[in-house]
């Protein structure tokens, strides 16, 4: 017998032996020596101040105004980033890529091959100039906003105002948390989950948390929406109208959420919620400085770089694909054909479905990859607008509303990148949960995408 | 044993922020408590660092590592997940007692929210259970004045047997004489006699029986104290720990930063 063992089986004998039971006695001693420290050290003045607080959440966590209040405030978060990031986006676009052509016409002033020029500038630049330009000013509005909510601790609000429909989903309360996380980042969101304390609880939040659309995930939908949505629209209510697509786009997810939630709960991960606490903190005045901090340093180019380390050699792998011919046709026209009845079964196209999988390791270089792909070898002209950008896709590559919805649709439901998928093996050790983790959320945006497109041929 | 007011202190005592250098270190110091009650405000306080805080339980779920220098002498400080006991069962609070319990930390700054204190004084009676080394930060001072709560700390000081110090982590407020209360607690100046909760005679013998086992079992495990009185108790995952040898390798993996994907994080498997 093991050392181990013998301690084992000895602590067996002597809790046998034990009168009474001691875990209560020790549990109960302490929470009494607690009270009786406290009030002994803790004095309060007759005043109430604390009133404030709970005025406050007395509307903010109702069962009437807390839901619309949170939507509200969500679509103001959104109408204000896609507002305000329209502009500075497109003097980025325009100074990078007036970059791009003196860069360009520089390289073949001097006598170098057009391959070079072409790779380097026409490729890897370009994926690097798209991606900046599209996601810097949306995250550097809309990290800061987030993170004054944070701050001011309206999360655990959020939680608690969700906690209902999570429990009828058999699913933990703290997994809004989780999802507010995601919003940032969905391998970040896959890492909160360790609030839950029930593994089968936080399993399915690590599953489900890809329906959240990440950061990488935003520009594609604030540009579909403001193309799509809003160009229809007279300029003043068209923003508007762009947040709420969004706000929409983000509702359906996690109606997925919960929908997946529940379907898991009772298929391979029975049972029911368990029971929780959850503080609700005070409310606190946001430190400006270090909401700058965070939110422009750690989250705003931190995501950034990211997106930078992976935009470059897909930038890199797009020119290649456009510019290597077999026979007559390039690469990227014979994998988009190939692709072709498979992406307008789900009502988008080829050139769509090849983006996503160059984009597998990151989803913010969708648009440039299928942009850069849609304007063939490379040879991109310039796309200083958005209205620009609506007659490439309408008028020369046929989209129609169907393709918009479903483009969003799917960039809502898809797959998680390399690093969440890596990031779900990690937190769980498991090839089956990572291999669930994603392929679930590809088989839904499948399915959902189908089903949408079947439904409006049918009626068109 | 008072602990010191700072702002009248002498000049020699001198904070240096080091950030991530924290290869070199004369010191240990765990920052424990519950959630939400500003450890990471106070981790970057001391060390410079830029750890995410938020106004939400829940934010740390990771050892975090800093460094400091104080009046000469350098520290490394880990930043713990929130947790309300030590017997909880969720993996960020597994992390915090994980380190608590195998880190040997040379000291256990034990943060609590000064608006709170009867529910936040649970964890610290729960870590003076399995330590002497401790000092408490009665954080969030401004917020329990405003709201018309006063703490005194002097008499919590002796209720608890070891120094607690008022702070404000988010001004730096009391930090010097919380600082100097750490480093008299490790040096010996500052004797400790925590509170316990005395234990029936017959379950006192039980464990100081089951202790030397223990002992040869894991050789080198600190706290083979709690160990021996969660095995009274019949808890699963120790014996499980004991049985496989992992206690060893836990004691170990507290020594390397946390790289946010440890194997002990990992979910057991299905359900």
């Amino acid at each position: 017998m093991s050392t181990a063992e013998a301690a084992i089986r000895r602590a067996e004998e002597l809790r046998r032996g034990l009168t009474g039971n001691f875990r209560d006695e020790a549990v109960s001693s302490v929470y009494a020596e607690a009270e009786r420290i406290a009030r002994r050290v803790v004095h309060r003045s007759e005043s109430e101040p604390r009133d404030l607080d709970q005025r406050i959440d007395r509307v903010v966590t109702s069962p009437i105004f807390g839901l619309p209040l949170m939507l509200l405030i969500l679509s103001v978060v959104f109408w204000l980033t896609i507002a305000a990031a329209n502009v500075p986006s497109a003097m980025i676009a325009t100074g990078l890529f007036w970059f791009e052509d003196k860069a360009a016409a520089f390289f073949d002033a001097m006598g170098a091959p057009w391959w070079l020029t072409g790779f380097i500038w026409h490729g890897v630049y370009r994926g690097l100039a798209w991606v900046i330009s599209v996601m810097l000013p949306p995250m550097a509005i809309f990290f800061p906003l987030f993170t004054i909510l944070e701050d001011l601790g309206y999360l655990p609000r959020v939680a608690f105002n969700l906690d209902f429909l999570f429990r009828r989903a058999g699913a933990h309360g703290k997994q809004a948390l989780t999802m507010a996380m995601g919003f940032g980042c969905n391998a970040a969101g896959v890492i909160a989950t360790r609030v839950i304390d029930s593994p089968r609880e936080r399993l399915v939040a690590i599953l489900t948390n890809n329906f959240v659309p990440c950061n990488g995930r935003f520009p594609t939908l604030i540009m579909l929406a403001t193309i799509f949505v809003a160009a229809a629209l007279p300029p003043v209510v068209a923003s508007i109208a762009a947040a709420g697509a969004v706000v929409g786009v983000v509702v359906i997810g996690a109606g997925f959420t919960l929908l997946m939630s529940w379907l898991l709960s009772r298929t391979v991960l029975k049972g029911e919620a368990s029971a929780f606490t959850l503080e609700l903190p005070p409310y606190r005045r946001p430190g400006i400085a270090r909401i700058l901090y965070t939110s422009l340093i750690d989250r705003t180019l931190f995501v950034l770089w990211r997106a930078i380390l992976t935009a470059a050699p897909a930038g890199a792998v797009i020119w290649l694909l456009g510019n290597i011919y077999v026979g007559d046709t390039s690469l990227a026209t014979l994998s988009a054909d190939a692709l072709k009845p498979l992406g307008q079964a789900i009502g988008l196209d080829g050139v769509i479905l090849l983006a996503y999988v160059i984009a597998i390791p990151a989803n913010e270089i969708v648009v440039p990859t299928m942009l850069m792909v849609y304007m063939g070898g490379g040879m991109m002209t310039e796309i200083d607008s958005l209205s620009a950008l609506r007659t490439l896709l309408v008028d020369q590559h046929g989209w129609t509303l169907l393709t918009a919805v479903n483009l969003m649709l799917f960039s809502l439901l898809h797959n998680p990148c390399a690093t969440t998928i890596l990031t779900i093996y990690k937190e769980t050790l498991s090839a089956k949960w990572a291999t669930l983790g994603a392929l679930m959320p590809l088989a839904v945006a499948f399915l959902v995408c189908f089903l949408t497109a079947a439904v409006v041929r049918l009626f068109t | 044993m008072t602990a010191h007011n700072c702002e009248t202190c002498p000049a020699h005592a001198h904070l240096a922020q080091m950030g991530l250098k924290v290869e070199r270190f004369d010191r240990v110091i765990a920052l424990a408590g519950n959630p939400n009650t500003g450890k990471s405000t106070l981790f970057n306080a001391l060390t410079g660092l830029k750890q995410h805080t938020g106004n939400w339980p829940g934010k740390t779920v990771t050892r975090a590592e800093g460094g400091f220098e104080f009046n000469g002498v350098r520290y490394k400080l880990v930043d713990l997940p929130g947790t309300y006991s030590l017997l909880s069962a969720s993996q960020d609070e597994e992390v915090a007692r994980d380190f608590l319990l195998f880190g040997a930390p040379d000291c256990t700054i034990v943060v609590v929210d000064a608006t709170a204190i009867e529910r936040n004084l649970n964890l610290v009676l729960q870590v003076l259970e399995i330590t002497d080394q401790v000092v408490v930060a009665v954080n969030l001072m401004d917020e329990a004045r405003r709201k018309g709560i006063d703490v005194d700390v002097r008499s919590l000081s002796r209720d608890l047997g070891v120094p607690a110090v008022a702070v404000v982590a988010r001004t730096g407020e009391g930090l010097h004489a919380l600082l100097a209360s750490v480093d008299g607690v490790i040096k010996g100046e500052i004797s400790t006699h925590p509170r316990r909760a005395e234990g029936t005679a017959e379950f006192n013998a039980a464990i100081a029986e089951l202790v030397p086992l223990i002992e040869a079992a894991a050789p080198g495990v600190p706290n083979a104290r709690w160990i021996a009185i969660r095995l009274l108790d019949g808890d699963g995952r120790v014996e499980q720990a004991l049985r496989a040898g992992e206690l060893t390798t836990l004691v170990q993996r507290q020594q390397v930063p946390d790289d946010r994907f440890s194997r002990k994080i990992a979910l057991q498997g299905a359900q």
